[in-house]
């Protein structure tokens, strides 16, 4: 009886090493660009797979990253933009041009120059020699053929570009003429560091559903890096030794291998990081203010507070359908007694900004309106909030300590953040206390998160606190956000305006601010101070603060890391989604292995 | 014989109709919606996109059909092997994601399970009537058995990890491995999986031994032991009869336990992020991946079930009293 018992155990066992010994994600065969040129890395290969080499890729080539990946990477499709999998887009497959929102430059990357010839006519011009990974040269067809995806699939991401792009000819193999019956100049120079380019060859074949949600794995782009592997809880990049880039643009990618690791705790991603297990961490970690100085080699953007750059704003967002919330008077109030000072010292240690009564995120410093900000601005004076209340006629009538609306009906409401997020959880106590000290009475909730964005995206809630719209190449964006429009029953996640803000006026400047061309500095200061004036007198949202960019790096095996520090490299030093192409990917380049001093 | 078996079946099938529709129900009575959430991950950079998506995938997860079609659909899919695609690791179909979980769980549970109740039952049998050991065992088997799972997780986690640097405190390998057919990588998932399942192992072993100690003294006293005691019978002889007699319940323990043991599993791999099921249900819950969940939870029900019926079948092999009433009944 035991014999059976030990002989089916065993048996189970080596059955349960088998099947996890098989990588749930298909191997990646071997990359076909290397054959070609197969001089000495074969013969390199070769010996390193007979010698018993301890781990499959050696620490001092691998830069690990952290941060990005909520979960096993299952994707690799670059047309799902939430849920491909860290580097997708950047490292593997790329774009046209890449956007700096640290220096505002826009930078040539497949494409060789993109101009407005007229109002409704955009030229693109590609860079001869560059190529996809196996081999097949990436031309003007390619890139017709991606955004004309967009045309024959509804479903992909940039269909509403078809909204006001009329046509795309190719003029020869590296020169396109886009027309357009509409010119959203800055929703344009949005699309062209966010659509990858797809090798027609491989793409053209696919039917919608396979393009859209089919998990394109391996995939085959253009980018410096190739797929390796992928297993549950990582995806493994590995350089293309043969990128065009090298010779094109002279860039050499100094990791050879790129490890991004599934996000695990709080605290043993911060033991990883220490350890300097983990490169380059993007979580946000409770307490590193105090980490950075303790000689653990680990450092962040600016040495000194806030440490971390800013990546986005949270804004308090409020239900303009429902009382008092209806009332500016009552939203101005609000504003004034909001102590965000308490929520940058006390909940982040100063590891975040306070933001600007526009909301605007720093490296938009130059488009505040400072005139209208001293005139319409507002900061913390609870005195000012009770004054405020007080002229609008909210009195506290039944004397329980808390206002009631001109009306009499008692204001009691919720503010909410989702259950888990303890930065926000501690956010919105405070904001809780300081409405409480000026007689407003809200009180903290704390749904999870999929029921806290059903009452937002539906409007049912009172008070939120959210962050859905990030740094970008455009300020139009913000805006866009602030003042989403038309308003439908659904406001669903990242179109913006989640309380209802109704003013035909801004919509239609808002409207005006994308058909301003991108250079138009002037013009565009011009509209967003218009902008500004509504903005800061009806307050739809209200700017908390600047959410960072979390990035702590480790100097252990990597240096020369992007920091404020002058002579080192100013690129956003993320892997989030979106980053890569926003200049991350250029950091690479500029990293130096500790193991060759 | 037959009419026992054709018992059994039709409650566990009944057993597994209900569990399977609660399994389908509770997701759905969660509040938020699935798809929201996955765009959500997307950000804003191009608005309108999102209102394209939504439409698009709320169609292609059959969100958008109504309510008792959607049961329907779900018992249709699931005769076809088919769990839906997971929400969380969007595309990948449930039945791929869990395949790849369950190694890992089998890992974990079937020795925690099996060599904890082996050797907490031989130490509860030796341990009993020794006045040394009964004085010491005793306390630290009650604390042990009382401990919760994730917490003694934790603990070995800060000790052997943290502190002493001796086992790695997450995933299932090295992240600096390919899965393959290697001793470096076999190394590497035996030191990864050591800590959780010693997690297991400790406070199984602890129930185990305490029971064991007390059916002993149970059976020491019976009749049947004092006869033999009277005929001369050698003490060991004796003890032999008690310890086959006291397995019977401790066996029916299991079945009943290994509800628990599957939840103590779960918040043991979420405390090491051990990619089993119980920390794919974690994750799942926190994206409302109702795909996901339903499957993880179906894997536990068929599991337990499929357990519970091994079990059914050993009663019949070790208790002779089982199979005389079946012959008495056929």
């Amino acid at each position: 009886m035991r014999k059976i018992v030990l002989a089916v155990l065993s048996i189970l066992i080596m059955a349960g090493f088998v099947m996890s010994c098989t990588p749930a994600a298909a191997e990646a065969p071997a990359p076909a660009a290397e054959e070609p040129a197969a001089e000495e890395p074969a013969a390199e290969e070769a010996a390193a797979a007979e010698a018993p080499a301890t781990v499959d890729y050696p620490r001092e080539e691998t830069l690990y990253t952290m941060g990005k990946q909520w979960g096993p990477p299952t994707s690799w499709n670059p047309m799902q933009q939430g849920s491909y999998a860290m580097g997708t887009i950047g490292l593997c497959y790329e774009t046209l041009f890449l956007y700096n929102p640290l220096t505002d430059e826009y930078i040539p990357w497949i494409a060789e120059s993109g101009e407005w010839l007229d109002d409704t006519t955009y030229q693109l011009k590609i860079k001869k020699g560059v190529t996809f990974s196996d081999g097949e040269a990436l031309t003007a067809d390619d890139v017709k053929f991606t955004f004309e995806m967009g045309k024959n699939f509804k479903s992909a991401f940039y269909s509403e570009l078809w909204a006001w792009l009329t046509s795309i000819e190719k003029v020869d193999d590296y020169t396109l003429t886009l027309t357009f019956s509409s010119p959203e100049y800055q929703k344009w120079a949005t699309y062209i560091y966010t659509v990858a380019i797809l090798p027609e060859h491989i793409w053209s074949t696919l039917t919608e559903e396979q393009a859209i949600t089919g998990a394109n794995q391996p995939p085959l782009g253009s980018g410096p890096y190739l797929y390796e592997a992928a297993d549950e809880s990582k995806v493994v990049w590995k350089r293309n030794d043969n990128w065009w880039g090298i010779k094109e643009m002279g860039l050499t990618m100094a990791p050879k291998y790129i490890i991004d690791i599934a996000n695990i705790s709080n605290n043993a991603a911060l033991g990883m990081v220490l350890q300097g297990q983990v490169d380059l961490d993007n979580n946000y970690l409770p307490g590193i203010a105090s980490v950075i100085n303790g000689g653990y080699g680990i450092t962040t953007y600016f040495p000194e507070p806030p440490y971390m750059l800013s990546g986005n704003t949270a804004w308090l967002v409020m239900n303009l359908k429902k009382a008092p919330m209806d009332d500016a008077a009552f939203r101005r109030a609000v504003a004034y007694a909001i102590k965000v000072e308490d929520i940058v010292n006390k909940d982040y240690g100063n590891i975040v900004l306070p933001a600007n009564p526009t909301g605007l995120l720093p490296v938009w410093d130059k488009f505040v309106d400072q005139a209208v900000v001293d005139e319409l601005g507002f900061s913390y004076d609870p005195a000012k909030a009770k004054k405020i209340l007080a002229d609008a006629g909210y009195k506290d009538v039944d004397g329980d300590g808390f206002v009631e609306t001109p009306d009499g009906s008692k204001i009691a409401l919720e503010i909410g953040c989702p259950n888990g997020w303890s930065d926000w959880m501690v956010a919105i106590q405070i904001i809780s206390q300081s409405l409480k000290e000026v007689g407003i009475n809200v009180e903290p909730v704390y749904p999870d998160y999929s029921a806290l964005t059903a009452g937002l995206y539906g409007g049912d809630f009172d008070m939120v606190i959210n962050n859905d719209v990030q740094i970008s190449n455009t300020v139009w964006a913000y805006y866009n956000f602030i003042f989403y429009h038309p308003i439908k029953e659904q406001m669903i996640s990242g179109t913006g305006n989640y309380g209802r803000y109704e003013n035909q006026e801004v919509f239609d400047l808002v409207d005006q601010l994308d058909a301003t061309p991108i250079d138009d500095i002037e013009g565009m200061k011009a509209i967003i101070s218009k902008i500004q004036k509504i903005q800061l007198t009806d307050l739809p949202m209200i700017p908390l603060w600047y959410n960072g960019v979390w990035s702590q790096v480790s100097n252990a095996y990597w240096t020369n890391w992007p920091s404020s520090v002058e002579g080192a490299p100013k690129y956003l030093p993320a892997t989030w989604n979106g980053y890569w192409n926003m200049g991350a990917v250029l950091m690479l380049s500029e990293l130096q292995s500790t193991a060759a001093e | 014989m037959k009419r026992y078996f054709t018992r059994k079946v039709l409650i566990y099938l009944l057993t597994f109709f209900i569990a399977v529709t609660i399994d389908w129900m509770i997701p759905r009575f969660m509040p938020g919606d699935p798809v929201l959430n996955m765009l959500a991950k997307a950000g804003s950079v191009h608005a309108e996109a999102q209102e394209v998506m939504y439409g698009y995938l709320t169609t292609a997860f059959g969100l958008d059909l109504p309510i008792w079609q959607q049961y329907f659909n779900f018992w249709k899919a699931l005769f076809h092997g088919d769990l839906g695609v997971s929400v969380l690791q969007f595309p990948r179909p449930v039945a791929d994601v869990i395949k790849s979980a369950i190694p890992y769980d089998l890992l974990l549970l079937i020795p925690s399970i099996v060599l904890s109740w082996i050797a907490g039952n031989k130490f509860g049998a030796f341990a009993a009537r020794s006045k040394k050991l009964d004085n010491t065992i005793l306390p630290v088997g009650y604390i042990l058995t009382a401990t919760p799972y994730m917490w003694l997780g934790i603990l070995l986690g800060w000790v052997f990890a943290i502190i002493l640097k001796i086992f790695p405190i997450s995933g299932a390998f090295s992240y600096a491995l390919k899965p393959a057919f290697t001793w470096t990588f076999i190394k590497s998932v035996l030191q990864h999986w050591f800590l959780p399942f010693a997690s297991l192992f400790i406070v199984q072993f602890g129930g185990w031994a305490i029971g064991m100690r007390n059916m002993i003294i149970y059976e020491l006293e019976a009749d049947y032991a004092h006869y033999l005691e009277a005929l001369g019978a050698p003490k060991r002889l004796i003890r032999k009869y008690a310890y086959n007699n006291a397995l019977l319940p401790q066996l029916s323990g299991l079945a009943l336990k290994l509800g628990v043991i599957v939840a103590g599993a779960m918040s043991t791999e979420i405390v090491f992020s051990y990619p089993g099921i119980g920390y794919l249900i974690l994750m799942a819950i926190q994206n409302s991946d109702y795909f996901l969940l339903q499957g993880c939870f179906l894997f536990i029900i068929i599991g337990v079930l499929l357990a519970n019926f091994i079990i059914d079948i050993v009663f019949i092999l070790v208790d002779p009293r089982t199979r005389l009433g079946m012959q008495g009944g056929s």
